[in-house]
């Protein structure tokens, strides 16, 4: 057991590239959690994606063992939290589980916006900031400036040494300065409460699957023990668990006999879902167990949803378990299954947000070596409808537009809203007010901040849930941030548009719109599609359509030529190459009428490009 | 006309002197070139070929390039006595040599028939200077015309290719080249347009921004006009880019086009016999090992399944504009015409004008003819095609 004063729990909340996972590295390295054999490149980040997007998607700790200068050893618990707004809850979680904060900011590039959300955050949930300007050894390094920063805009103090409450200056890279970090988490994060003999209260900050160990979860004690051999209960999940290990990650795995009050680390109990373990629930025990959860518990909720479809119908069975087996791992997507005229069979699935879908699309890909078809990204409409015949007046969720109820019957729909804050060097401000304006956004502040403006815009969901972000990224060079909380629903004038190829509505085509903008956006949708779908052997009209009104049209050429002028010397090879060529192109499109269209048309169509 | 079992014997002949930057065929550059060691080599794998074919006659010869016309005449001769003596040669067997219209092998000429050649395919390429330039070709126009003319006083029957919808190249001015070529009064003509091909000059070019090639839409305009200026000349096209007088086509080439067996000898020949595929081995020098080694240049012979060559007589015999006969087809591959196209497709085509169906004759039209390709991967159902 450690006394409770000897426990340090913290977070690091850094930009991306500013040496978070560097700078953790060297934390784990000077205090011994792993020989410099064991040591390998970033740690933290241990999933390919994650590692790649440079993004944490699951929560991580590492339990550090430190022997300050006032000859005390300290059970240090670093606590990587996911890294996006789509995990923002997940994020709160692993908050709620610290006292404390390292604000890492590089010392040439100074405070980004992604890293003010995350200190907002922290603060809410009262941390101590402790801010450390790291990457001192680069020329273009301004440490005082960076320092001066901080202060201004984050409101905390950074001048001055850090034995004083100023900021840690380091070298994440060269080791210089991190004993110095290690002294000031000492020293200035406020130790945890909590009591021991208290019932049992343990929070859920996240779980997964291991294949050799099943389900395994991340706790913080609040008060009481967590044991081996323990029967425990979930409070919001109502299930109950006998724990078969407890232990802490170092970051190997160790195990330990107890888990008490203030500490970190993990537990298993024989789970096999994720979906049993959600983020968020309360463990105490079965006999004398807590009669208060913790507070803060929600059920996840997806909030962006499309269709899945295999490029190969064959490949269904294969989806599903593969859908089902990564479900086993996060349990904050669904997924149902779908039919659409075109697409055949696959699975409506929903998400936390867009880089959660892309994550997800990404391993089926990946890890499962699966072909698929995405459709529109779509969010959930709330829909009135008026009494009918057979039924009463009722309200419905739309997650698909192909869903869409018969119009005469909706008398209001109401679509999900945002409240978006975009961080950016003033030069870029102008466009991203015009790509904001254009998504209907309301812009309801303004404020600048040395050559930056923080902009903060209430947009719908559905106008952001697609190429927003890799639009405003474009538009400022990658400079601009973006951070989102959703602030509800509203109602909006919204019809469902429909594209036709050759004649045929195209299901998965189809996407719900604001009728102001339903024009422009079908217009920019047949010019795409014009694009897309390769030319045929006839012409074909493209058509946007809100009920039985075309609002846009364009019209692809019919192909004149596609032939080998020259079959020499018998070589007949080549040609059956071209035609097995064309066979496999054509089983990667999907057939509307006569018309094949491409998979990767279904959401290219949607982009909106250069406007 | 050979009958339907003779066999098409195709030789290869793989050098050049230079390359030209649209060609992918199989050939080479040598400074020299050892006759008398590729006349034994390309004598053995002949007989090797015989040894496989035996007891069929050979009812045309066809020397490719490469630029056969640069092998001494006495090869050919050779060849053509061996192939005569081994299988025996159909009455009026059409013994065809491909020839670059240069003054130096057109002086070669009376040597070629007095070997036995009957036919000569001339790469004339183009009547204009700069378009040859452009072409990389040796000879200039005014050699390549007397050229025609000394052929068509030796041989009874001459073809010549040209290369058209170049870059550049406007409507008049292929009207006007190709009705000075038709002018020759030649029986035959090859009508190719310029397709750039991976990994040659042009494929480059094209990739350096320095080429670029005519407009597909612009291209399909020019066969349009093409196909009714050799009408009207009474040259008609029987297959997509070769025109000839009805009764002067080539046997040879309709060999392949009706999936008929042929045997391909010397290097990268390609032969389909008795339901084998065949080919040999490419390099010129890798070919003369082999045949040192075993007696025959052989690379590859695999045996084609139904389905394959089932897509293989469609895709070719589609190019004819005599179209195929389906029944026919099908009983010689066993199975049912239905088997061998998507009924439903062909109807839509057919709609559209660039298939007709009449009885078990299934006919790419004129206007189908440019689009093939296209047509081919609608109409060849899903299962002749190999996945
Ligand atoms: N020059 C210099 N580079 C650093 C320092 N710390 C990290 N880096 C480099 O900055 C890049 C991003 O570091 P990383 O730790 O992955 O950042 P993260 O995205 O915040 O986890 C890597 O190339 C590091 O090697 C430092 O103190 N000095
Ligand atoms: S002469 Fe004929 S075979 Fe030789 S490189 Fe030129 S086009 Fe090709
Ligand atoms: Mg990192």
């Amino acid at each position: 057991m450690t006394d409770l004063s000897k426990i340090r729990n913290f977070s690091i909340i850094a930009h991306i590239d500013h040496g978070k996972s560097t700078l953790a590295d060297r934390l784990i390295q000077l205090t011994g959690g792993l020989t410099e054999r064991e040591m390998s490149e970033q740690l933290l980040d241990n999933m390919d994606i994650e590692r790649e997007r440079g993004i944490t998607i699951k929560a991580q700790t590492v339990r550090l063992n430190y022997t300050a200068s006032d000859g005390e050893t300290y059970q240090l618990n670093l606590m990587d939290t996911p890294g996006h707004v789509d995990f923002a809850y997940e994020v709160s979680r692993s908050l709620a589980a610290c006292e404390g904060a390292l604000l890492v900011v590089d010392a040439a590039q100074g405070v980004e916006a992604q890293t003010l959300a995350n200190v907002y955050q922290s603060i809410e949930h009262d941390h101590e900031i402790l801010p450390v300007i790291n990457k001192i050894d680069l020329p273009a390094a301004e440490p005082e400036r960076v320092a001066e920063e901080i202060e201004e805009i984050v409101g905390i103090q950074a001048t001055g040494t850090w034995a004083n409450g100023g900021a840690v200056l380091t070298s994440a890279k060269s080791g210089i300065g991190v004993e110095d970090v290690l002294e000031a988490i000492v020293a200035r994060i406020p130790p945890p409460t909590g009591d021991r003999d208290a019932p049992l209260t343990a929070s859920l900050v996240d779980s997964w699957y291991d294949p050799y160990l099943g389900v395994v979860i991340l706790v913080r004690v609040i008060d009481g023990v967590l044991k081996k051999g323990l029967n425990v209960k979930f409070m919001q999940g109502g299930t109950q668990h006998l724990i078969d290990r407890v232990g802490a990650f170092t970051p190997k795995r160790v195990d330990l006999t107890e888990i008490g009050p203030g500490e970190i680390g993990f537990i298993t109990a024989q789970i096999k879902e994720v979906e049993q373990a959600r983020v968020g629930d309360t463990i105490t025990t079965v006999k004398n167990g807590a009669t208060k959860a913790l507070p803060g518990y929600r059920e996840p909720q997806p909030v962006v949803f499309c269709g899945l479809f295999p490029v190969d119908a064959a490949d269904f069975d294969k989806l599903r378990e593969s859908i089902a087996r990564l479900r086993l791992n996060d349990a904050s997507f669904t997924f149902e299954t779908e039919s659409s005229a075109a697409l055949g069979f696959g699975f409506r699935c929903g998400f936390l947000g867009l880089l959660h879908l892309e994550i997800i699309q990404e391993r089926l890909s990946r890890e499962y070596d699966l072909d698929l078809i995405t459709t529109a990204p779509s969010v959930v409409y709330r829909i009135h409808l008026g009494k009918s015949k057979t039924e009463d007046a009722k309200v419905i969720e739309l997650h698909n537009p192909a869903d869409y109820p018969d119009p005469n019957r909706i008398e209001m729909i109401e679509e999900p809203w945002i409240k978006a804050v975009i961080y950016t060097p003033d030069e870029y401000l102008g466009s991203i007010l015009k790509l904001c304006q254009d998504r209907r956004g309301i812009q309801t502040d303004l404020t600048y901040v040395g050559g930056r403006a923080q902009v903060t815009y209430e947009l719908p969901l559905n106008e952001v849930v697609f190429d927003f972000y890799d639009r405003l990224k474009s538009i400022s060079r990658g400079y601009a941030s973006f951070d989102y909380e959703q602030i509800g629903l509203r109602e909006g004038d919204l019809v469902k548009m429909n594209i036709l190829v050759n004649n045929e509505p195209v299901d998965a085509l189809s996407l719900i719109v604001h009728r102001g903008v339903a024009e422009e956006r079908g217009r920019g949708m047949c010019e795409r599609l014009k694009d897309l779908i390769p030319r045929h052997l006839f012409k074909i009209p493209i058509q946007a359509a809100i009920g039985g009104k075309v609002i846009a049209r364009e019209t692809i050429a019919a192909l004149r030529k596609d032939v080998t002028a020259k079959c020499y010397g018998g070589d007949i090879s080549r040609k059956k190459k071209l035609l097995e060529k064309q066979k496999k192109g054509k089983a990667r499109m999907r057939e509307y009428g006569n018309v094949s269209i491409p998979q990767e048309a279904f959401i290219a169509a949607l982009r909106m490009g250069e406007e | 006309m050979p009958a339907a079992d003779d066999l098409a014997l195709y030789i290869h002949w793989p050098f050049c002197l230079k390359k030209c930057p649209y060609c992918d065929f199989n050939s080479h550059v040598r400074d020299d070139v050892d006759a008398d060691a590729w006349q034994a080599a390309l004598l053995a794998d002949m007989r090797h070929e015989h040894a496989l074919t035996g007891g069929r006659r050979v009812g045309s010869i066809f020397f490719g390039g490469g630029t056969p016309s640069l092998m001494p005449p006495a090869l050919a001769g050779a060849l053509i006595e061996q192939a005569q003596r081994l299988w025996g040669l159909a009455p009026n067997a059409e013994i065809t040599l491909e020839a670059n219209p240069t003054s130096y092998e057109a002086g070669k000429f009376a040597a070629f028939r007095s070997a036995g050649v009957n036919r000569v395919s001339l790469g004339v390429q183009s009547l204009h200077d700069e378009a040859l330039a452009f072409l990389g070709r040796e000879h200039s126009a005014t050699e390549a015309m007397a050229a025609v003319e000394s052929a068509q006083g030796l041989f009874g029957r001459v073809t010549f290719d040209l290369i058209y919808a170049r870059p550049g190249q406007n409507a008049g001015a292929w009207e006007a080249e190709l009705a000075r070529a038709l002018a020759f009064g030649t029986e035959h003509l090859s009508l190719y347009q310029l397709t750039i091909e991976p990994g040659t000059g042009f494929a480059g070019a094209v990739a350096r921004g320095r080429l670029h090639p005519m407009d597909p839409d612009e291209a399909a305009d020019l066969f349009v006009q093409t196909q009714e200026q050799t009408r009207a000349a009474g040259l008609p096209a029987y297959e997509i880019s070769n025109h000839a007088r009805p009764g002067a086509e080539s046997h040879h080439n309709l060999t392949y086009w009706r999936y008929r067996d042929y045997a391909g000898v010397g290097p990268g020949a390609h032969g389909r016999r008795g339901g084998m595929a065949t080919i040999r081995h490419k390099k010129p020098e890798a070919f003369l090992r082999r045949v040192g080694e075993i007696g025959h240049g052989m690379a590859e012979e695999r045996a084609l399944g139904r389905e394959e060559q089932l897509s293989e007589a469609l895709l070719m015999g589609l190019r004819l504009a005599e179209g195929l006969d389906l029944a026919a087809l099908a009983a010689r591959f066993d199975t049912t015409a239905d088997a061998l196209v998507d009924a439903g497709r062909a109807a839509f085509y057919a709609d559209l004008g660039f298939v007709e169906r009449e009885g078990d004759r299934l006919t790419i039209t004129p206007q189908g003819m440019p689009l093939l390709d296209a047509l081919l991967a609608e109409l060849v159902p899903a299962h002749l095609v190999a996945a």
